[in-house]
């Protein structure tokens, strides 16, 4: 039983922060109806921005956790470039097809840029302490401060986005060009500027993930959102993608799937279970769990 | 068969026969020894599955316009295939010697079986798989490339390290298939063969009915189900037919390695052998474009060895040394340059041809002077 309460709460711990990332690409997706493969790779960027500025917080005698203010910013900054950069001529111009490589050359670009630079290089950088260490005791299991931690920011952070997708202006206003486009044109939004505010806020978010991650495996290396960024997306699709519930429940089936086939069946064989998973999912329901099949206009 | 197909098609043949010619007394005058066994053999022996690895992707991205990143994916089956079978082969005493006649009759059992296999893995991936369109395809090709190096690193007689250290006690480079370097110039005629005759076997299908279809398909899927084209088969059946031949561009290259190592077939890594890297060698030569991609893995080939070996980058200033030290990060810039200004890839669709290139090229002089003739009626009928 002790076993099992573990594994949940490692599998919810991990969920979380798959949620987090997924809620990026699932709001990017819905927009531009892109994946965005340079998503897990704005994790990487949120990891070192927390690295060099966490000595900084310290120094001013904030607690260390408030460098992800700047780390959100940065990647903020990081996902607008990118957009106004290299996603919005070639969606201009090109196919679906050429987006999607694009947004493959931008992830390899951005992780081998991350190695060519002197101050970061190929070696993983050990982070320091970036949450007060200790737990409770819940039924026979420590429940680490890490834990309820990013349970809790993922769960927060969920219900602001559905609130402010639901709620405010520009939220609605991102609803309606994922929507139809042309109609939004119509009503007067300015659909450049709504794909700018999406890239930014989920671009923010991975800087989120990025601090949950790092606080729970205190190790940052140039290519540490690739598989994290990949599997996210697998959440994403998995939950239905587009969807902000979606996503959440995403994340925890996955996070769940990875803990308890680590535990119980084999830890070197998480990443196929993973996939699997995937490949079943999008076999019975293609839309996810939560999405509703749409028919192909001709 | 049309008059001018069947022309081509000599024309070609006399080509790639002179050609061999050519190489043959080159090899001659220059010496079994030195550089030309230690860098010009295995430069072809890379230069031979890259071109299948390419030409095979363009299979699936260009005609069929569907993008699948797990196309190494297909290549590790072929690869350790052909290795785990040989050496099976060399275990069971069905052969001792690199040599003779049973040997070469081994060496392309394991190439076809090789493919044979890949393929059937192509409709098993591809039937779930080609359900989905674009985005969900890529993905899910992707998640299968990374299942498949997962499987293979947890395979206790393939192994984490490899197949060196997990197979018992005895290594590929010992054993099996993988050729010492006079073994590779011994057998260079495998590897030029088996890729000639694979581009030519790809050439073949892309210009017959089923190439027409599946064109059809990436234009408009639809309109061409509506046609009475059978979508569902002939996305299945491209898919594997090019699951067919990355499985041989992978016995190729069990042939020309020591040792076999999963590392080599992931999504993204250090070296320039990931699924990545074909994408960016199938767009670089033009989507749609076998010719091209032939063209661009050679280039791609030439460029990767200049970075590593050339002299010419110990003479360059510090900060585009250091770019130079990550080669993708070149790479990926100039992908995603080409996406921006040729869509379609530097060559597009258009293929070269021995027949039609001094004509063309001819109208390219033209256009200078006024408007660009393009043959018309009689003339283009007989292209």
């Amino acid at each position: 039983m002790g076993e099992f309460l573990q594994t949940l709460f490692v599998g919810l711990r991990l969920g979380s922060v798959y949620a987090l990332i997924a809620l990026g690409y699932t709001m990017v997706y819905g927009i531009v109806r892109l994946i965005n493969f340079a998503h897990g790779d704005f994790i990487m960027v949120g990891g070192y921005t927390l690295i060099f500025t966490v000595p900084l917080m310290t120094a001013a005698g904030l607690p260390a956790w408030t460098a992800v203010v700047i780390a959100v910013a940065v990647c903020a900054l990081v996902g607008v470039l990118v957009e106004l950069i290299a996603y919005r001529p070639v969606r201009r111009k090109g196919t679906n097809m050429t987006a999607l490589i694009t947004a493959v050359a931008m992830s390899l670009f951005l992780e081998n840029l991350a190695q060519a630079i002197p101050a970061i290089g190929p070696n993983p950088i050990i982070a320091g302490q970036l949450f007060a260490s200790g737990g409770v005791r819940v039924a026979g299991v420590t429940l680490d401060y890490i834990t309820i931690y990013t349970i809790a920011v993922s769960a927060v952070v969920m219900l602001l986005l559905y609130v402010f997708t639901q709620k405010t202006r520009l939220g609605r206003a991102m609803r309606c060009v994922s929507e139809d486009k042309g109609a939004a044109v119509l009503m007067g939004i300015s659909v450049n500027k709504t794909v700018l505010a999406t890239f930014a806020i989920g671009s923010g978010l991975s800087a989120a993930a990025a601090l949950m991650y790092v606080a729970q495996y205190p190790k940052v290396y140039t290519t540490m959102g690739s598989l994290l960024g990949l599997k996210a997306f697998v959440a994403a699709v998995v939950g239905g993608i587009g969807l902000i519930p979606g996503a959440m429940l995403g994340g925890i089936v996955i996070g769940l799937v990875e803990s308890f086939s680590t535990a119980y069946i084999s830890s070197s064989m998480t990443d196929t279970f993973v996939f699997f998973i995937l490949i079943v999912v999008l076999l019975l329901k293609p839309a996810g769990i939560l999405g509703k099949n749409v028919g192909e206009k001709v | 068969m049309k008059t001018s197909v069947k022309r081509g098609y000599l024309v070609n043949g006399a080509a790639v026969v002179l050609a061999y010619a050519l190489f043959v007394v080159l090899a001659a005058t220059l010496g079994q020894g030195g550089s030309f066994k230690l860098i010009l053999a295995p430069s072809i022996w890379q230069c031979c599955y890259l071109i299948l690895l390419a030409a095979s992707l363009n299979l699936v991205l260009g005609f069929m316009g569907q993008l699948s990143l797990g196309h190494c994916g297909f290549m590790a089956i072929g690869a350790y295939t052909a290795a785990l079978m040989s050496l099976a082969f060399q275990r069971a005493g069905v052969y001792d010697e690199k040599s003779g006649a049973v040997f070469i009759g081994i060496l392309f059992l394991c190439i076809i079986s090789a493919g044979l296999l890949a393929a059937v893995f192509g409709v098993l991936v591809g039937i779930p798989a080609l359900r989905l369109k674009g985005d969900y395809l890529a993905i899910i090709t992707l998640g299968f490339g990374l299942i498949i190096v997962n499987v293979i690193n947890n395979l206790p007689f393939a192994g984490q390290n490899g197949l060196a250290e997990g197979s018992a006690a005895a290594s590929l480079y010992a054993t099996g298939l993988g050729f010492g370097s006079s073994d590779r110039v011994s057998y260079l005629w495998v590897g030029v063969g088996v890729t000639i005759l694979c581009v030519t076997l790809m050439f073949m299908f892309i210009r017959s009915k089923y190439g027409r279809a599946v064109r059809a398909i990436r234009d408009d899927e639809i309109a061409a189900a509506a046609s009475g084209i059978n979508t569902g088969y002939y996305k299945v059946l491209t898919f594997a037919f090019s699951a067919f031949f990355a499985g041989v561009a992978g016995a190729l290259y069990a042939c020309c390695n020591a040792s076999l190592s999963t590392v080599s077939f992931s999504f993204t890594n250090g070296s320039i052998l990931n699924s990545t890297f074909v994408v960016v060698m199938v767009v670089l030569g033009g989507m749609g474009s076998l010719t091209g991609s032939v063209v661009s893995a050679v280039i791609m080939f030439l460029l990767n060895y200049q970075i590593a070996n050339g002299a010419w980058v110990d003479a360059l200033p510090g900060f585009v040394r250091g770019v130079f030290t990550y080669p993708m990060l070149v790479y990926a810039l100039v992908l995603i340059v080409i996406i921006m200004f040729r869509p379609k890839g530097i060559f597009g669709a258009y293929e070269f041809s021995l027949l039609r290139t001094p004509r063309d090229a001819a109208g390219l002089f033209k256009r200078r002077g006024g408007k660009r003739s393009r043959p018309v009626g009689k003339e283009a009928a007989a292209q």
